[in-house]
C-alpha cells in the first residue's frame, strides 16, 4: 500500500517519531543520493513560494528531478482541465507528487485517483503536514523532548490550519499543556477543545496577550490572515491586538522558543528577531530536512 | 363509524399483495425518499398518499411499492431524512417482518458537504461522510474533513 501524507493524524505516534529521527539524519548529511532516477511532480494549484522551494530544495538535495508547476495560470487547469485528469496524468510522469491546492479535501482526492504516493502540501484552509513535522522537529531540537511541553498559541486559532494540526499532533505525547491566546472572534474552535478534554489534558484560554506567557516553553504565534475574514471591520478590529515585542519577553523562561510559520506581517516586532528566544528563521530551515525525512519515509527510501 | 367503515379508509392508499410499506415517512420528504430509493426510475407498481395525519410527525407519507425488497443497505439510505421509517415486507397481503432503518456508520453520495470549498462542491465526486454522532447528525467529511450538522444537510437531487 502507498503512503500518502494527506492529514496530520495519518501518522501514528510512531511516525512521527520516525520522522524526527530520519529529519535529524538529513540535518547532519542533507545530501543523499537517495531520490536519483526519481522524477517528482510539484504540483502548485496555488502560488505558495516558500513552501515550494522548501520541497523542491528538500528533491534537489535527494537528487531527484522536479516537473510541474509554480502557479496555475501556467498549468492546464486555467483550461478548465479538472483536478482528475490533471493527477491521472502526472501520475503517469512521476514517481511522487507534491501538490499544494485551494481547495479543502483536493489532496486526499488526489491520492485516490493518483497510483502513486501524494504529499500534500497544503489544502485551503484544512491540513498543512509537513509544516506540523517540521514544527514538531523544531520543538524537539530546542526543547529535547516531545513531552511535558507547555505551548502556547497566540493570534487565530480559529482559522489557522497549521495550530490545529499541532494540537492534534502534540496531544499524542506525554503530559501536554496548551494556553491559547485569542480574541473572542478567532478562539480555537469547539471541536478541538472537546478532543483535548477527551484526551484528558489541560488547556487555557485567554483574551490579553500578557506576562502570562512566561510559563511558556514554546510560544507559537501565527498571522491573521485577512481573507480569512467576511467583514473588513472585524478584521481591522483584530488585526493588531497581539503584537509580540521583545520586552514581553524579559520574564520567559530561559528555554522558551518562538515559532512562527510565516510569513509574518506585524504580530512578531522586528525587535524580537535579535534575541534568542527567536527561532522562526531556523524553524523555516528545519524544513528542508524535515520534508527530506517525510520524502524518504513516504517513498520507502530508508 | 364502523370498524369496518374505518379499515376501508386507511385503505384509501390500496393494499399490496407483495412488496414493501414504507410508512411514517415525513410528508415534507416524501420526494426525497423516492429519489434516494430510485423509485422514480423504476417500473413497479407504487403508490403513496401524503400529508397523512400522524401524532408523531404531524403530517407523515406512506409508500407502497409491489414486488419489491429492500436490501438493508439500500433502505438505510433514508435514515438522514427519515429516521423513524417503519417498514413492512408484505407476502401474499400479510405482514410478515416489520424493519426499522438504521442509520449507517458511513455515507457515501446524498448528502452535500456543507463546506462551498469543499473539492467535493467543485469537481464531480462522490461525497463520504463519516458519521461521528447520530442525535443529533453530525457528518464528517471525508475529503475536507469538515463537519457537516444536522441543520446543515441537504440532499443532492
Amino acid at each position: 500500500m502507498k503512503k500518502d501524507l494527506i492529514s496530520i493524524t495519518d501518522y501514528t505516534k510512531q511516525e512521527y517519531l520516525r520522522i524526527m529521527e530520519l529529519a535529524a539524519d538529513f540535518e547532519a548529511n542533507p545530501n543523499q543520493e537517495l531520490l536519483k532516477g526519481k522524477v517528482v511532480a510539484s504540483l502548485f494549484f496555488e502560488p505558495s513560494t516558500r513552501t515550494r522551494l522548501s520541497f523542491e530544495t528538500a528533491i534537489n538535495r535527494l537528487g531527484g528531478r522536479i516537473i510541474g508547476f509554480a502557479d496555475p495560470d501556467s498549468s492546464s487547469a486555467t483550461k478548465g482541465e479538472t483536478l482528475h485528469d490533471t493527477i491521472k496524468m502526472v501520475s503517469n510522469y512521476a514517481d511522487l507528487i507534491v501538490m499544494r491546492h485551494p481547495l479543502e479535501g483536493a489532496a486526499r482526492y488526489a491520492a485516490e485517483v493518483s497510483p502513486v504516493p501524494v504529499i500534500n502540501a497544503g489544502d485551503g484552509a484544512n491540513q498543512h503536514p509537513t509544516q506540523t513535522l517540521l514544527d514538531m522537529y523544531s520543538i524537539l531540537k530546542t526543547q529535547g523532548t516531545l513531552d511535558n511541553m507547555n505551548i502556547f498559541m497566540v493570534g487565530d486559532l480559529k482559522y489557522g490550519r497549521t495550530v490545529h494540526s499541532l494540537l492534534q499532533a502534540m496531544s499524542e505525547f506525554e503530559n501536554p499543556i496548551f494556553n491559547f491566546i485569542a480574541p473572542e472572534v478567532l478562539q480555537m474552535p469547539r471541536t478541538y477543545k472537546l478532543h483535548l478534554e477527551e484526551k484528558g489534558i489541560r488547556y487555557f484560554e485567554h483574551t490579553e496577550f500578557t506576562d502570562i506567557i512566561s510559563a511558556a516553553d514554546i510560544i507559537y504565534m501565527t498571522r491573521v490572515q485577512k481573507e480569512r475574514f467576511s467583514d473588513p471591520i472585524e478584521y481591522e478590529k483584530v488585526k493588531n491586538v497581539y503584537i509580540l515585542r521583545n520586552s514581553m519577553l524579559k520574564n520567559t523562561k530561559p528555554n522558551v522558543k518562538i515559532l512562527h510559520p510565516l510569513p509574518r506581517v506585524n504580530e512578531i516586532h522586528p525587535d524580537v528577531d535579535s534575541n534568542e528566544k527567536a527561532y522562526y528563521f531556523e524553524q523555516a530551515r528545519n524544513g528542508v530536512f524535515t520534508r527530506e525525512a517525510i520524502i524518504a519515509h513516504t517513498m520507502n527510501l530508508k | 363509524m364502523s370498524d369496518d367503515k374505518k379499515k376501508k379508509l386507511k385503505l384509501k392508499v390500496s393494499a399490496i399483495n407483495e412488496g414493501t410499506v414504507i410508512d411514517h415517512i415525513p410528508a415534507k420528504n416524501l420526494f426525497k425518499v423516492i429519489s434516494i430509493l430510485g423509485l422514480d426510475t423504476i417500473e413497479n407498481q407504487i403508490t403513496f398518499g401524503t400529508n397523512l395525519d400522524s401524532e408523531k410527525l404531524g403530517a407523515k407519507a406512506i409508500i407502497k411499492v409491489a414486488d419489491k425488497f429492500f436490501e438493508d443497505h439500500e433502505i438505510n439510505k433514508i435514515a438522514l431524512i427519515a429516521p423513524h421509517a417503519k417498514l413492512n415486507i408484505i407476502r401474499d397481503y400479510e405482514v410478515v417482518e416489520k424493519k426499522i432503518v438504521e442509520i449507517p456508520s458511513t455515507i457515501k453520495g446524498i448528502v452535500k458537504c456543507f463546506n462551498p470549498k469543499c473539492i467535493t462542491n467543485n469537481e464531480c465526486i462522490t461525497t463520504c461522510f463519516k458519521v461521528i454522532a447520530k442525535e443529533p447528525l453530525a457528518l464528517k467529511c471525508k475529503y475536507c474533513e469538515k463537519i457537516t450538522s444536522e441543520e446543515q444537510i441537504s440532499i443532492y437531487k
